[in-house]
């Protein structure tokens, strides 16, 4: 269903992401792990449009997204960690105004809209505007936007920052729901505990590179982790020398 | 504790400056400097020599002259004044309320005076550095004039000061009240529409008691009157009248301290009330400003009007219109503007219907004609103005919402489509009321109506889009001030792009106008021939090229944008 081939990202100088390669097929959740700066949110964002690749190529069902922008984008909804919504829109319209750039309106739309706003508890905040919406609410109407259109896949970044623990679990079974009936997810996320609970499969990203990728239990046979947690591989691969060392300076300090 | 100095609690500010000017030169910011000075300079170059000619003709008048140059100084320093206290309120409740720094310093052990002070500064160097920039070249044409010296410069500045720190003290404890009566944000719609209200109040009045006929001394009863008025000080308890008087004694080599005293004590007096209030007020003042704007909107009526109205057009497009909008009447910093933009108008047709132009025929109908000419070129200017301030920023005010637009199959044509259109259809109703109204005044003849209208509404399509492909090559995207974002180089790149324009079609038109008019003087046949002709298509293809031309360089810049 998400294919990159070769993907690459340059700034200036700088290598953001560097080859990377990776298929996603359909009805999986897959998990991005990486450490702050690894090249994540700059992948997720050349997947979604907002960013061209340097290099290479993002197939969303077999339609280039710099190519075929158009169809490409239309399977897809795209969940950012910045929750940056118009201000000055209510939660309802905004949500329309969503469903309007898919090409989507009439009554399916505003029975979609009164279904997702009943899921993520927002139906009495609908005719407020957005900018009285809190941190968490936000993300909840961003996520359902990303929603309002049935796409089939969704690429979404650090998908729990400022959900309350009950809006999180909401949307672990939405996401669980919607890999089961045959949609993908690609998510990136800090948080190991979600990765291993959620994920289908992963892949680390250090330096712009995948430096592991497969299921929880290949990562291990790869790297030779025994019965290791997800969070000690994760060190492991990504420098856990320099977080012992962090730990002792902060030990140091009390 | 030891309690941080000013300097470092504006840290964050000065070196985000700093931090902006270096990103400026890396990216190739000479150009824009030396384009800045020159602009920068011509405009100083014009004010000190318009006032210079003013003021050593009136060195040479007896009697009425040694008067009048104090009477304009007190009058410009009290229209500062204002400006100023208007300036600094509406500053103040940014910095000291709405500032994204506000957080940190606040849950910081940093005192009370001490976060007063930094932001008073902040208020006063945001607020004030346009007025001061304005004075300089006012004040070395009065230096010059009468011979001032060099010693004149700091003294200048010692008069000058506290005339901008008392305003800044007033405009933050007003803020500071009225934050602690309504929530932060309902507080700057307020400001918003009271500013604009009363600016627009005082431009609609000053303009309508025609100052032009003070300058007449034969509409006066007598000379004594004249004189009594001249002689007495605008507004005795003002500072810029003591500022006047500082700097007018010192240019007539009689220095008197009383004035200079009483600023300078009188600012210090304020800043002293002004942190007494902070401490009393600002913790409380503070936590009111957290509270939103609670707003409970259904946002039928658009939906029924505009909705049905547009009801032709692909869904995206139509909710894209929609959106900006509502966007548009729902922010006050916004739409509020329409209120000077209707004072702007009623102004220029007053001025218009006050020309003295009919004194006789057949002159009046040289002169009808020509202010009817001209006044596309005035026209134009003033569209490009609103253009520069509503449309130029769209693109940019996008800028945080760009992930949902670039990750969605919204067409970036359609995009570049409902912007360009949502800006230009207001503009060509206001081009072409003020054209039409303009000439139904001037009683033109239906060729010079036809040609009017015809060259406005292809002038306002062009302006339009050099507007917003200005905007989007040059965007703002980390400005959240809309009224902030036509300042940048951009802006200013457009508007000398647009007076070019204006420039080019009024000369192109002039060639067939002067046929036309000097035929109809001479009481001659009018022939419409190909030199005409020609110079219509010549004018035209100037807007069919200004009007495409940027349209196709914003969609390809629109195209290489990354979040």
């Amino acid at each position: 269903m998400i294919r990159l081939e070769n993907l690459t990202k340059l700034y200036g100088s700088f290598v953001a992401v560097d080859d990377i390669s990776l298929h996603v097929p359909r009805g999986v959740l897959y998990g991005c792990l990486g450490p702050n700066g690894a090249g994540k949110t700059t992948t997720l964002r050349m997947i979604a449009g907002i960013l061209r690749p340097s290099q290479g190529r993002v197939l969303l069902g077999g339609d280039d997204v710099h190519v075929n922008p158009l169809s490409a984008k239309m399977r897809l909804g795209f969940i950012p960690d910045r929750p940056f919504v118009y201000d000055k829109l209510t939660g309802a319209e905004f949500l329309r105004f969503v469903a309007g750039l898919y090409g989507q309106e009439g009554d399916v739309v505003e029975r979609r809209i009164a279904e997702l706003l009943e899921v993520f508890e927002l139906t009495s905040w609908k005719d407020e505007l957005v900018e009285a919406y809190s941190h968490g609410m936000r993300q909840k109407l961003i996520i359902s936007s990303a929603l309002i259109h049935r796409p089939e896949c969704i690429v979404v970044d650090e998908p729990m920052v400022g959900l309350d623990p009950k809006a999180a679990r909401l949307l672990k079974d939405i996401f669980r729901q919607f890999v089961d009936r045959g949609g993908t997810v690609l998510m990136s996320t800090h948080t190991l505990e979600v990765a291993e609970a959620m994920c289908d499969q992963i892949a680390i990203i250090q330096h712009g590179k995948i430096v592991a990728a497969g299921t929880v239990s290949d990562v291990r046979r790869q790297h030779k982790a025994g019965d290791a947690s997800l969070e000690e591989l994760f060190l492991k691969l990504t420098g856990g020398a320099q977080m012992r060392e962090l730990a002792e300076v902060l030990g140091g300090l009390r | 504790m030891k309690q941080p100095s000013l300097v470092h609690v504006l840290q964050p500010k000065w070196r985000s400056a700093l931090q902006r000017l270096r990103e400026e030169r890396a990216s190739g910011g000479t150009g824009k400097l030396v384009l800045l000075i020159i602009v920068g300079g011509a405009f100083w170059a014009g004010v000190f020599g318009v006032l210079f000619m003013i003021l050593r003709f009136l060195r040479k008048v007896e009697e009425l002259g040694p008067l009048i140059p104090g009477k304009i100084l007190g009058l410009i320093l009290l229209s500062f004044i204002f400006i100023l206290v208007l300036s600094n309120v509406i500053t103040a409740l940014s910095s000291f309320f709405l500032a994204k720094d506000l957080d940190l310093l606040v849950s910081a052990p940093v005192d009370w005076l001490r976060l007063y002070i930094a932001k008073l500064s902040e208020t006063l160097l945001h607020s004030s550095w346009m007025v001061a920039l304005m004075i300089v070249p006012i004040l070395a044409a009065y230096g010059v004039v009468y011979k001032g010296g060099v010693l004149f410069v700091p003294y200048a500045i010692l008069a000058v000061l506290p005339m901008l720190i008392l305003p800044a003290v007033v405009g933050s404890a007003v803020t500071l009240v009225l934050v602690n009566v309504f929530p932060a944000r309902r507080t700057r719609d307020l400001l918003s529409i009271i500013a604009l209200g009363a600016a627009g109040g005082v431009i609609l009045l000053f303009r309508v008691i025609r100052p032009e006929q003070l300058a007449r001394p034969e509409g006066f009863r007598n000379l004594l009157d004249f004189v009594i008025l001249l002689g007495g000080p605008t507004s005795p308890f003002l500072p810029s009248e003591w500022a006047s008087q500082a700097i007018m004694g010192y240019l007539r080599n009689q220095i008197d301290l009383l004035p200079l005293v009483l600023l300078w004590t009188t600012a210090a007096a304020f800043v002293a009330l002004g942190a007494a209030l902070h401490g009393a007020l600002y913790a409380q003042g503070f936590t009111k400003a957290q509270e939103g704007a609670e707003r409970f909107i259904r946002g039928t009526l658009w939906r029924w009007t505009i909705g049905w109205a547009l009801r032709w057009l692909p869904v995206a497009r139509r909710e894209f219109v929609i959106k900006d909008v509502k966007l548009f009447f729902r922010d006050t910093t916004q739409w509020s503007q329409l209120i000077l933009l209707a004072v702007l108008v009623v102004v220029y047709l007053f001025n218009i219907q006050v020309l003295p132009l009919r004194r006789g025929e057949p002159v009046g109908f040289f002169y009808v004609n020509l202010v009817s000419f001209l006044n596309l070129g005035l026209a134009g200017f003033v569209l490009a103005s609103i253009a520069a301030r509503f449309i130029f920023p769209a693109v940019s005010l996008e800028g945080r919402q760009m992930w949902l637009l670039r990750s969605s199959p919204l067409d970036l044509k359609a995009l570049l489509w409902s912007k360009y259109w949502v800006g230009t259809l207001p503009l060509l109703v206001l081009g072409l009321l003020l054209t039409g109204l303009t000439n139904a005044l001037l009683e033109v003849t239906p060729f010079m109506m036809i040609m009017g209208l015809t060259t406005m509404a292809a002038l306002t399509l062009a302006i339009a889009a050099q507007a917003l492909a200005f905007g989007t090559v040059y965007p703002q995207f980390e400005t959240e001030n809309a009224a902030q974002i036509p300042t940048s180089f951009g802006g200013l790149a457009f508007m000398m792009t647009t007076i070019a324009l204006l420039a080019g079609v009024i000369v192109s038109l002039w060639q067939a106008v002067y046929q036309y008019v000097r035929a109809a003087y001479e009481g001659r046949p009018v022939v419409i021939d190909s030199w005409m002709l020609l110079w219509f298509a010549v004018a035209g293809a100037l807007c069919v090229t200004a009007t495409i031309v940027p349209l196709r360089i914003a969609r390809k810049k629109l195209e290489t944008f990354e979040f």
